[in-house]
C-alpha cells in the first residue's frame, strides 16, 4: 500500500497532466474552427479549376507531344510517395495512420519490383521513414516555421516536385494526406498527383464550340502546374484541419482518463487516511483499557 | 441584362455577383465580356480587371495576378492566383 504522501504526489502529477491535455484540447478546438473554414474557403477554386481542367483535357488527345505532366514519362519504374505529416505531436494516431497508408503502398510497389522514393512534408514522419527506408528519402519540406499552411507553401512544394520530375528523378508521384471528414473521423487518403489524372469532363459548355486564346496546348501547359498546386494546397489544408480534429479527440480522451484516474486515486487516498485514523484510535482505546 | 461574374482565388471566393460588363486583361490583349458572350477561355496576365456594375457607372478595378478566365453560358469565371488589396 502506497503511503499517503506518495498518493498525494501522484494525484498532483495526474492533475497537472490533465491541465495540459485540457489546455491542448481547447487550443485544438479553436484552431480546428479556423482550419476548417480555411479548407472550406479553398473548395470553390479547386472545384472550378477541376472543371476547367476537365473541359480542356477532354478536347486534347494525349500524345507524345502533350505536356509531360499530363502524359507521363512513358515509364513506370520509380514511384515517389509524397507524405504530408504534421510538425507537432499530441494528436493521437493522426500521423501514424498516414504513415501506415504510405508504408502499405510502398510495400505493394516494392513487391511489384518498383523503386520507391519519399518526399516528406512535415516533421513527424521523418524518423519513421528514415528508420525503414534510410536511403529512399529524396527530399523533405520543412514546415516547422509555418503556422498555417498557405498557398505559398503549396507553390514551393509543387515547384520542387515539378523540378524533380523534369530532372527525371521519378515517374509517378502519389500524395498521402488525411482527409477531414469530421472532428472524430479523419481518413488517410492516397492520391496520384503526377502524371496529373484527368478529371471527368463535363459538358459544361453545352456542346458549344469554345474558343481558346492562346491555343489549347499553351493553356494546358499553364494550367497543369497550377492544378498541381491547388491539389497540394487542398491537401495541406485538409491535413491541417484533420490534425486539429485528431488532436481535439485525443486530448478529450486523455482529459477524461486523467479525471477517472484522479477520482480513483482520491478514493484510495481517503481510504488509507481513514485506515490510519482508525488504527490510531484503536491504539489509544487499547492503551486506555489496559490501564 | 446581367452577367454572372465570379472571381475565385485559392484562398477564397472573392466575388460572385451580377454585373453589366467585365474587362479582363488577357495574355493576348484585353477583352470585355458582356452577357451572352460565346464560350471562351483565356489565360490572363497580371493587371487590373475592370468591373462595370452598371452601363454608365465608373468601373471598379481589381488587381489580379495570373490565372484563367472562362466564359460559359452561365457566366464569367476568373480563376486568379492572387488578388491584391
Amino acid at each position: 500500500m502506497a503511503s499517503l504522501k506518495e498518493l498525494k504526489g501522484r494525484i498532483n502529477s495526474v492533475k497537472s497532466t490533465q491541465k495540459i491535455t485540457k489546455a491542448k484540447q481547447m487550443v485544438a478546438a479553436a484552431k480546428l474552427r479556423k482550419a476548417q473554414s480555411a479548407a472550406e474557403a479553398a473548395r470553390p477554386y479547386a472545384a472550378r479549376l477541376a472543371e476547367v481542367m476537365g473541359s480542356i483535357a477532354s478536347r486534347i488527345v494525349v500524345s507524345e507531344n502533350s505536356p509531360k505532366l499530363l502524359a507521363g514519362t512513358g515509364k513506370d519504374a520509380v514511384h515517389l510517395l509524397v507524405v504530408a505529416n504534421s510538425d507537432r505531436g499530441l494528436c493521437g494516431a493522426f500521423n501514424s495512420n498516414i504513415l501506415k497508408a504510405a508504408r502499405l503502398k510502398a510495400q505493394a510497389l516494392e513487391a511489384e519490383g518498383k523503386t520507391v522514393l519519399f518526399y516528406l512534408v512535415g516533421r513527424k514522419g521523418r524518423a519513421v521513414i528514415r528508420r525503414e527506408y534510410p536511403n529512399a528519402i529524396l527530399a523533405q519540406f520543412d514546415t516547422t516555421e509555418v503556422r498555417e499552411p498557405g498557398y505559398g507553401e503549396a507553390e514551393k512544394i509543387a515547384d520542387e516536385l515539378v523540378a524533380l520530375y523534369e530532372a527525371g528523378k521519378f515517374d509517378v508521384a502519389h500524395l498521402f494526406f488525411s482527409k477531414f471528414r469530421s472532428a472524430l473521423l479523419q481518413e488517410p487518403t492516397e492520391q496520384q498527383i503526377i502524371p496529373v489524372p484527368t478529371p471527368k469532363a463535363e459538358a459544361a459548355t453545352g456542346g458549344a464550340v469554345v474558343e481558346y486564346e492562346p491555343e489549347e496546348e499553351e493553356i494546358l501547359g499553364a494550367l497543369l502546374p497550377r492544378y498541381l498546386k491547388t491539389q497540394l494546397f487542398g491537401a495541406l489544408l485538409e491535413n491541417a484541419a484533420s490534425e486539429q480534429g485528431a488532436s481535439m479527440t485525443a486530448m478529450d480522451n486523455a482529459t477524461r482518463n486523467a479525471g477517472d484516474l484522479i477520482s480513483k486515486l482520491t478514493i484510495q487516498y481517503n481510504r488509507s487516511r481513514q485506515a490510519a485514523i482508525t488504527t490510531e484510535l484503536i491504539e489509544i482505546i487499547a492503551g486506555a483499557e489496559a490501564l | 441584362m446581367a452577367l454572372q461574374f465570379e472571381l475565385v482565388t485559392p484562398a477564397r471566393l472573392v466575388r460572385s455577383e451580377s454585373v453589366h460588363m467585365v474587362v479582363v486583361p488577357g495574355t493576348e490583349g484585353e477583352f470585355g465580356v458582356l452577357e451572352g458572350h460565346a464560350p471562351f477561355m483565356a489565360t490572363i496576365r497580371d493587371g487590373a480587371v475592370k468591373v462595370y456594375t452598371t452601363e454608365s457607372g465608373a468601373p471598379e478595378e481589381i488587381v489580379v495576378r495570373g490565372g484563367f478566365a472562362e466564359v460559359t453560358p452561365k457566366g464569367l469565371t476568373l480563376l486568379a492566383e492572387a488578388v491584391e488589396g
